[in-house]
């Protein structure tokens, strides 16, 4: 039986959870205020996983660059590696929330996409 | 002279939440004043994820969730202009603003709402000794660059304060290729959310080390060093414990400041413990129709809070553009924070004008483990709450109940403390 201590961080609340595991086997979460913290709890100590946010450089638009994430949680261990997909990458505005800007980020299968709008230069600012 | 219901200084994600709860409370006549070019405040450049899980039960991040609330002011038709500095508000309400088109121009409120956010404690405040080279950033203004203007400001980094913003541009600096070297924390508790200590901090290995300071600065064009040194229990440097970090970039992160300029020029009554207006239960200043509500009332850690907090000043500006609050009621009950507890969101109450329930928001001063808050009606305890630790890095809250209070005819003060198990 092993103990571990974890600070959730699915939310600002920041909760202690203690997690038991038996020979890999998560047996018992406990401290988490919500079914976020269970999931999170069990996931940290078999597959960790993280959002990336990172930006990109926008050509044409009002912004100079737009905020991106990973769509979804990517393993912590693949953090690197999204970023590296994201080197270099340029892209033309306007750009929208939710538009895909690299699929099937460094082989997670997971996309990542704008998180901001960037509306062309010279469009009137409503 | 062009007059609206209501006024609000400030497009961040406090001046638009108090927007849209005022228009869905009736109010139709809102001008919302905003200096920069875009809606949104500095949500636009906290481009990390963890926002919104109270308010959309979803996790967004900052951009994402500003949009939200742009796309609601929109979709309600409230007018607001962009590039508009607000330079004064008077006493009877007359704000008076410039910007590009309209020159200096001023406009009569019948209430008026100040969202104007808050400011980060810069060099100067903190009194280190050493050159002024360039490298030198706030974490605020290094996340602007890195973010918004698309430059990295540096490759080898200490940061100095374990605010939230220090520690999210730790991952932020290191994930584009710096490296963080230590983040050196005056305090013997951390200033930010534990979940970005884990996140920020030990994602990455970069140290913490708790009762550090910066004692000199090298360098005279570019920075090229500091010294770091532990600190005693009163914050004095500790001869001999200086160690030398060879680096390019120094990152403050050490505290933010209600922006308050105007709220003062109107006269508005300042907490020397908040640095923010006095307020009651409506979150109205002492100034009859003028509110606050977010980072310039009390600096808050979560824009899910600051959003619930810009709601109520919404409902209550709304209600006293209809004339509901213009009797002032009769029994105001006097907060007061005790014993670990620093100040409390609302100061005042009358209990008459109260929502059914209502959230008291605070902070404590110090790390206090195996706890209780307490709440006491006069010499009553009518609270006690077990709390495994509260910290100064995170806001407490408590909710009271205008039945209760109703229910203690006579009551004077209120008293909220943290009290040893």
């Amino acid at each position: 039986m092993e103990k571990r201590e974890l600070i959730c961080i699915g939310c600002p609340l920041g909760c202690p959870i203690t997690v038991t595991l038996d020979g890999g086997t998560v047996t018992a979460v406990e401290g988490n205020t919500c079914k976020r913290g269970d999931d999170y709890a069990r996931r940290e100590v078999t597959n960790p996983t993280r959002i990336v946010t990172s930006t990109v450089t926008v050509e044409g638009g009002c912004d100079r660059t737009v905020s991106v994430k990973t769509r979804t949680d990517v393993p912590k261990s693949m953090i690197f590696d999204c970023m590296r997909a994201l080197r270099g990458v340029k892209v033309k505005a306007p750009v929208h929330i939710g538009d895909v800007i690299v699929p099937d980020a460094a082989g997670t299968g997971v996309d990542i996409v704008a998180t901001s709008e960037v509306e062309q230069q010279g469009a009137g600012i409503v | 002279m062009k007059a609206y219901d209501i006024v609000i200084v400030g497009g961040g994600p406090a001046g638009l939440a108090a927007a849209v709860a005022a228009r869905k409370s009736g109010t139709d006549s809102i001008l919302i004043l905003e200096r920069e070019r875009e809606l949104g405040g500095i949500l636009n450049q906290c481009i990390h994820s963890g926002f919104g899980l109270h308010t959309f039960n979803e996790e967004l991040t900052g951009p994402e969730y500003a949009a939200r609330f742009v796309a609601e002011v929109k979709r309600l038709g409230i007018e607001y202009r962009l590039n508009t500095m607000v330079v004064d508000i008077s006493r009877d309400k007359v704000v008076t603003s410039v910007n590009r088109e309209d020159g200096m121009f001023s406009v009569r409120a019948g209430a008026v709402i100040l969202a104007m956010g808050c400011r980060e404690r810069s060099r100067g405040a903190l009194n280190i000794p050493g050159y002024r080279p360039a490298g030198i950033y706030s974490a605020g203004t290094a996340q602007r660059l890195v973010n918004r203007e698309g430059y990295l400001p540096g490759r080898r980094v200490v940061i100095l304060g374990s605010g939230d913003i220090g520690l999210i541009m730790a991952r932020r600096m290191t994930l584009e290729g710096a490296r963080v070297l230590l983040v050196a924390e005056l305090q013997p508790y951390s200033g930010g959310l534990k979940r970005n200590i884990v996140q920020c901090l030990d994602d990455y290995g970069i140290p913490l080390k708790l009762s550090h300071t910066v004692v000199d600065i090298q360098g005279k064009e570019r920075l090229t060093g500091v010294t770091v040194a532990r600190v005693d229990a009163s914050g004095k440097p500790i001869p001999g414990t200086e160690e030398q970090y060879d680096c390019d970039t120094l990152l403050l992160s050490v505290g933010l400041i209600p922006e308050n300029e105007l709220s003062r020029g109107a006269g508005v009554e300042i907490s020397p413990v908040t640095s923010g207006p006095v307020v009651n239960e409506s979150l109205e200043t002492n100034i009859e129709g003028i509110f606050a509500c977010g980072n310039v009332l009390h600096v808050h850690d979560l824009v899910d809070y600051v959003s619930e907090e810009a709601s109520a000043a919404g409902r209550s500006a709304a209600e006293y553009v209809r004339g509901l609050s213009a009797d002032g009621a009769g029994t105001v009950i006097r907060m007061n924070p005790a014993d670990g507890v620093r100040y409390t969101v609302p100061f005042l109450i009358r209990p008459e004008r109260m929502d059914e329930k209502m959230t008291v928001r605070f902070r404590v001063g110090s790390v206090c483990r195996d706890c209780y808050v307490s709440v006491y009606f006069d010499g009553e305890r009518v609270l006690h709450r077990r709390r495994p630790v509260v910290a100064p890095g995170e806001m407490e809250q408590i909710v009271l109940e205008k039945e209760k209070i109703l229910a203690h005819p006579g009551l004077e003060v209120i008293t909220v403390k943290i009290e040893e198990a």
